[in-house]
Formats: C-alpha cells, sequence, structure tokens
C-alpha cells in the first residue's frame, strides 16, 4: 500500500472517472458505476471517496481534502461488451496486476472500441428478433415475413436517423412512423394478418426495456435523481414510439 | 409452445447482438431469455395474474443471471438485461398509446397503468433476487 500511495492523484482520478463515463454510456446501472469507481479508488488506498453519478455527468472527488472533478455524459447506449470490459479491468487493478498507466491506456482503447458486429449484422439481428417477437405475441407464421421486413427497416431507419441527426427522440418517431406504415401496406396487400402484432414486434427493438428496468432499479437503489431522468428518457421514447405509429393511423 | 420457446430463444439472442453482448456470452442470454418466457407463460397457463408471473418469471432471471454470472465471470447485468426482454410490456405500451391516439382514453389509461405494473414488477423481481442473494452470500460461510 505504501507504494501504491505513491500514485499521483490526478491520475487516479481521470482512471476512475473516463471507467465511470465507458460504464455510464454503455447503460449500465448508477450503482454499479458508483462501485467500481469506489473500488478502482480504495485499490490504490484511498478508501474515503465520494461520488455522485446521474445519467448526465459524475461528480468524483477521491479524497475529503481534495477537490472534486467533473465529467459530463452526452450520449448514452447500451453496450454491454464495454461494461464487462471495464469491470475487467478493474478487477485487475484491485489485485494489483496493472498500474494506474496500463490501466488508463486500457481504458482509453475501450473507449474507442467499435461495436463489435458490423451494422449490417445487427440489422439482420433486429429484423429475425421482430419476426420471432411477432411469433411470440401469438402471431400465426404468416406474419413473420412482414415482422422481419418491418423491423429491419424501423431499426435501419432508426440507425441511419440518428446518425444524420443527433437527436434519439426524432430518430425513432420516424423509425415507428416507418415500421407503421410498411406494414399497414404489407398488411393491406395480404402478406400479414394481424397488423396489431406485426407492429409490435417490429417496434421491439426500439423499446426503452432496459430503461424502464434500469429507472425502476435506480430509484430502489435510492438513486432518486439517476431513477427519475432514467424515467424520463425512457418515457420520451416510448412517446416517439407511439407518436410514430399514431401518425400511421390517423392518416388511414 | 416449442415454436415460442425457440423464437423466443432466438429473439433474445438478437437482442444480446443488439446491445453488443461478449461473442461467448449469447447462447447463456438465449437460454435465460427463454426460461425467463417459459415460466411465464406456464404461469400464465395456470391462471396466474400477469404481474405476479412476471415477478415469478424476473426472479427467475435474476438467480439464473446470477449463477451464471458467477459461473462465466462476468457482470449480472449482461444475462439479467437479455433475460428479461421477453417480459418487457412493450405490447401493452403499443395498446395504451394506441388507444391515446384513437380518443379512448379510459382503455389508454388502462392498458398503460398494466404496463407500469409490470415494468415495475420486471424491476422489483430482478431487485428481490439481488437482495437476497446477497444476504445468503453474507451469511454464508467464507469459502475461499
Amino acid at each position: 500500500m505504501e507504494i501504491k500511495l505513491e500514485q499521483p492523484t490526478h491520475e487516479v482520478i481521470s482512471v476512475c472517472l473516463l471507467a465511470g463515463q465507458i460504464m455510464l454510456q454503455s447503460g449500465a446501472e448508477t450503482y454499479r458505476v458508483e462501485d467500481t469507481m469506489s473500488r478502482i479508488a480504495a485499490s490504490f488506498g484511498f478508501t474515503n471517496s465520494n461520488s455522485y453519478v446521474t445519467p448526465t455527468g459524475i461528480i468524483f472527488q477521491l479524497d475529503r481534502a481534495g477537490s472534486a472533478q467533473l465529467i459530463q455524459i452526452v450520449k448514452r447506449t447500451t453496450d454491454l461488451q464495454k461494461v464487462v470490459a471495464v469491470n475487467g479491468i478493474s478487477r485487475k487493478l484491485s489485485t494489483g496486476e496493472i498500474s494506474v498507466m496500463e490501466a488508463q491506456t486500457m481504458l482509453h482503447q475501450v473507449d474507442i472500441e467499435a461495436h463489435a458486429f458490423s451494422i449490417g449484422f445487427q440489422i439482420m439481428a433486429a429484423s429475425i428478433a421482430s419476426g420471432c417477437f411477432t411469433i411470440m405475441f401469438q402471431g400465426g407464421w404468416l406474419d413473420f415475413i412482414p415482422g422481419m421486413i418491418c423491423g429491419g427497416l424501423g431499426y435501419s431507419a432508426f440507425v441511419y436517423f440518428h446518425r444524420l441527426v443527433k437527436v434519439k427522440f426524432f430518430a425513432e418517431l420516424v423509425a415507428a412512423f416507418l415500421i407503421g406504415i410498411v406494414s399497414f401496406f404489407l398488411t393491406s396487400a395480404g402478406m400479414g394478418q394481424s397488423l396489431d402484432k406485426i407492429i409490435i414486434g417490429s417496434v421491439m427493438p426500439l423499446v426503452p426495456g432496459l430503461l424502464i428496468t434500469n429507472a425502476v432499479r435506480d430509484l430502489m437503489a435510492g438513486h432518486l435523481v439517476s431513477g427519475l431522468s432514467r424515467g424520463a428518457e425512457a418515457f420520451l421514447t416510448a412517446f416517439a414510439i407511439g407518436t410514430g405509429i399514431a401518425v400511421v393511423f390517423t392518416i388511414f | 409452445m416449442i415454436e415460442q420457446l425457440v423464437t423466443c430463444f432466438i429473439a433474445t439472442a438478437g437482442f444480446a447482438i443488439l446491445f453488443n453482448a461478449p461473442k461467448r456470452s449469447l447462447i447463456q442470454c438465449g437460454l435465460v431469455g427463454t426460461l425467463s418466457w417459459l415460466a411465464y407463460i406456464l404461469l400464465l397457463e395456470y391462471d396466474v395474474d400477469p404481474i405476479l408471473a412476471t415477478l415469478a418469471a424476473t426472479f427467475l432471471v435474476g438467480v439464473i443471471s446470477q449463477i451464471f454470472a458467477k459461473y462465466y465471470k462476468m457482470p449480472v447485468i449482461i444475462f439479467s438485461v437479455s433475460g428479461i426482454i421477453p417480459l418487457v410490456p412493450g405490447g401493452l405500451a403499443y395498446n395504451a398509446m394506441r388507444r391515446f391516439v384513437q380518443n379512448d382514453y379510459n382503455e389508454a389509461i388502462h392498458f398503460a397503468v398494466q404496463a407500469f405494473m409490470l415494468s415495475g414488477s420486471i424491476a422489483l423481481g430482478l431487485v428481490l433476487s439481488e437482495v437476497i442473494n446477497q444476504t445468503i452470500r453474507k451469511k454464508a460461510p467464507p469459502l475461499t
């Protein structure tokens, strides 16, 4: 511990903050982020660290006497691979396998790492999952192919518009609208039986299930601010999807 | 029944891909989802209330995720997130939104409250299994 205490504090802080930032951006729960950061700090001998984590930013203080540092979180996605990677790094840090500098370079690598699956593969996965959801919600096999088409189309629209315009709400709205209109035409062309089942199945890749659950979990864990803001985000997403579909219903 | 389970497995694994779960955990993710859906539809067949069925199914998800997490040395969140995907009340939320647009507010509120209760019970089930896991771990004598 003697040697570890000599680590420059600002490097420890930046490792903690980077780890927290990556985890929060990748959809980890608030308590896990706080836990990881305080564990990393404790592995360098700072047992009195304090953190304040919300979905939009982290405030972290290494020691009671030191100054606090702040980091802003702008984008929030779900990327479990990164959560696993950061978890592994923090574990290695606490067993003393790697130094601060090594941890920092590793974290930077994790941060810029791209999605392990290509966009085409993701869209394929989304479309197959949508088709399967149509079956799970008691749709007939006739609805499988339309579900796949709409789901894949909706997800690719979401990815495309999210790149074009950085507003997630808008991308979801457009994707849901597209899903609604395509499934409407497919069913009226006689390619599917029940419009509802197809639409529900194909909006599933957009539905904020993880957000809702994380929100309620945060609330129960006492992270009231995080819980409420995550809940607001989930509500906004659900609202966007609902509106997109609703527009189609009002037109026809 | 069989087709439901197979499609559920594929759908959950597909979602795990979207969430960028580690490649070696995809099969396990699908398995957790399938087991939770199996528990859910079995309970529904025995006339159990959907909210209670969801609670039981998510509790199961929590337990299995914790076992898997320990066994495969990965964070619990990977498995629990994939496991709850089939249980997310997307259909109800959709129905609620649709009724709102059609000015059928009574039905809309009905669906919306149900969706809210279901997502609450999903979270409750997960938290419950976590809490129980923690108490067991604290009481058990240290093995290592």
